[in-house]
């Protein structure tokens, strides 16, 4: 897709362990051993459109956050291209990289250690649009006025501090600075995991409003399969660092293809009427440092063949849907 | 049935500089063998200091200051931490959201269970650890003979979390308290734990106590449920009743904003508002301010009442007969 807002082309990110001064002396008298390295994000590709919401669903350790830290600028990335609006944006250097990187703003989970718990709310919001010149000075207690009414609160919240808010009013706060520099991609890691049930409803009711009325596009990264299905258009399935599955939101809920994207589905807790029996997938998430070879889920899955512990299933795409396992393509003999 | 444990007009209050905090204020409810009781609420509803209180664990400046705790006849409420001692861990026991609450880091999973197993019963180190091995088996523990001297940093969360349950069941306790067992584990993971719990309280008999926010693990595991707000339980009963026939406002509101349930990118259904400040609790019904059925009798305290269904819930304008939740 040519008229994609974000490209993502064979991203990987690779965390390698820093060796200490005695270590780097053992190796280099040659007793030392191999640094350990992290596969975080292993040869990822997708796209988002302008306006759409795309749920990066994936357990601990499947890089989705990486992979959100590597779009916003906030983490280089070991290889691969991010593109924005067609622009490359992974090099970090150019004038026009810095202008789309004010085009994409990121929700952490926790609103209280992305405050400066020492600055008021009013300066915390005006304090980007104003250094960038989208504001002057004079204008920012009339801009952040209508921030805070964006985001539902009070303008008189301005002169307060964070602390003086509750969990969700503070992740309100969050999402005004957001808006502040005019954003038209928003990247939510985990934007609401923190939050009561209640409380939950509201923000989301934002984020769904926002995209309303001012077109935003969102990465919506989390492991709570209800609120992706509740927001997303099309959701990416990881598992240690690899897309399993890429599928349009109701496509995916009513006929997952990858077995574990199956396995995640049956898991998730919905409200039932009746006590059932959980019946969980085996086995532990094998850890990012020694994942297991071949397909990553081989070991946990219950259609396994010998070919998946031998052959990468590559993702395959058949219209708006891709899945990477050895059943979809030849079986796993 | 018999109730294991019965707690009757429980209230547990801190008592701080800026004034007395009702955390728990006026909780009764009961646990039969083998049940699963949940007991759900949101931030600041009281749900972790009633279990704290089950478990003679709250600190200064926190009391408990009215009503009984009864375990096999005898009232738990008043009595001193010695005689705590014989009962907490060997006949209620409590498994918390972070298992490393449970876990010293710096000593051995063997050490530690041991020493759990030693503390209560008269036997030799041998036998303790012979009863640790089968303990750690019976939660899905993959050779634990290997594993058990390991430290709690090299086992991961979910095994983190089977060896905290593990230690809970060392002296096949009647009761136990479960605070956001699985809040921090992963779906499989969790799922795998809520199996293992399930086969817990079905074979061995043991009732538990399961403390969430999350309604929807609850309502797959649970027998009966309590919701509780600002420190009182505003709807009790049977938990396919409250959850298919919410009578009070509030639980009605929570089931309604839970994501899955909605139509697909339609707004969710809010509960206006937030949690009221338990220092400053409005007068009458604490869910007044927020709720869309109150009127100026809700400024009366509200006294359970039985529902049409069967459930009891603290509301003069229940949702009866009129709501029922689509699944």
């Amino acid at each position: 897709m040519s008229d994609a807002l974000i490209e993502i082309e064979n991203l990987s990110k690779l965390f390698r362990e820093e060796h200490d001064m005695a270590a780097r002396m053992a190796a280099r008298m040659g007793v030392g051993h191999e640094p350990a390295t992290v596969h975080a994000v292993d040869n990822v590709s997708f796209s988002i459109a302008p306006g759409e919401v795309v749920g990066l669903v994936g357990e601990s350790g499947s890089g989705k956050s990486t992979i959100g830290r590597m779009i916003a600028g906030l983490l280089p990335a070991t290889e691969g291209r991010i593109l924005f609006q067609g622009a490359d944006i992974t090099t970090r250097n150019r004038a026009e990289t810095k202008a789309a990187a004010l085009q994409i703003q990121m929700i952490f989970q926790d609103p209280m250690s992305s405050l400066n718990p020492r600055m008021r709310v009013r300066e915390i919001i005006a304090e980007a649009p104003v250094y960038h010149g989208i504001i002057k000075q004079s204008q920012a207690r009339e801009f952040v006025a209508d921030m805070l009414e964006r985001v539902g609160l009070e303008p008189s919240a301005g002169d307060r501090y964070p602390h003086q808010f509750s969990g969700g009013q503070r992740q309100r706060i969050v999402i005004a600075r957001a808006l502040a520099v005019s954003p038209q991609f928003l990247i939510c890691d985990e934007s609401v995991a923190a939050l009561d049930v209640s409380i939950q409803a509201q923000v989301l009711n934002l984020f769904m409003r926002l995209r309303r009325e001012l077109g935003l596009a969102y990465l919506f990264i989390s492991h709570d399969l209800g609120v992706v299905e509740h927001i997303s258009d099309r959701v990416v399935i990881l598992y240690l660092g690899r897309v399993v599955e890429i599928a349009p939101t109701e496509a995916l809920y009513a006929d997952a293809r990858h077995p574990y994207t199956q396995a995640l589905l049956a898991e998730v807790p919905r409200l039932s009427f009746e006590k059932r029996r959980f019946e969980p997938i085996k086995g532990e998430i094998p850890s990012p440092m020694n994942p297991p070879p071949g397909c990553h889920f081989h070991t946990r899955c219950p259609f396994a063949g010998p070919r998946c512990s031998r052959e990468v299933p590559p993702l395959r795409h058949t219209g708006p849907r891709a899945v990477a396992c050895h059943l979809e393509d030849g079986g796993v003999e | 049935m018999t109730a294991v444990l019965q707690v009757e007009d429980l209230k547990t209050h801190f008592f701080t500089r800026a004034g007395v905090v009702p955390a728990v204020d006026g909780v009764s409810f009961s646990v039969n063998r083998g049940e699963v009781m949940g007991l759900v609420g949101e931030s600041g509803s009281g749900k972790t200091v009633t279990g704290f209180s089950i478990m003679g664990m709250v600190d200064k400046p926190g009391r408990i200051v009215g009503g009984r705790i009864l375990y096999q006849g005898r009232d738990l409420a008043n009595m001193s931490e010695r005689e705590w001692q014989a009962i907490r861990g060997r006949h209620i026991a409590m498994i918390f959201q972070d298992p490393m609450m449970t876990l010293n880091p710096v000593l051995k999973i063997s050490t530690q269970m041991i020493e759990a197993v030693q503390a209560h019963v008269h036997i030799s180190k041998e036998a303790a650890r012979e009863r640790c091995l089968a303990t750690l088996a019976r939660v899905g523990i993959p050779s634990p003979a290997e594993r058990m001297d390991a430290y709690p940093h090299q086992f991961s969360g979910g095994m983190r979390q089977r060896v905290a349950i593990a230690i809970a069941l060392l002296h096949d306790p009647e009761v136990i308290v479960a605070d956001e067992p699985t809040t921090a584990l992963d779906v499989t993971i969790q799922a795998q734990i809520l199996a293992e719990v399930q086969k817990l309280a079905e074979t061995s008999g043991t009732a538990l106590i399961w403390v969430t926010h999350d309604l929807s693990v609850v309502s797959s595991l649970a027998d009966n449920i309590a919701v509780m707000y600002a420190g009182r339980i505003v709807e009790q009963g049977r938990a396919a009743t409250v959850l298919r026939h919410p009578a009070h406002p509030y639980t009605y509101g929570l089931i309604e904003s839970i994501p899955s349930r909605n139509k697909r990118g339609g707004d969710l259904a809010q509960i206006p508002g937030m949690t009221p400040p338990l220092l400053d609790l409005p007068q009458g019904c604490a869910f007044r301010p927020r709720c869309p059925r109150a009127t100026d009798a809700c400024r009366a305290e509200q006294l359970p009442r039985e529902m049409p269904t069967g459930q009891h819930a603290r509301c003069i304008h229940p949702m009866q007969p009129a709501a029922e939740v689509a699944q």
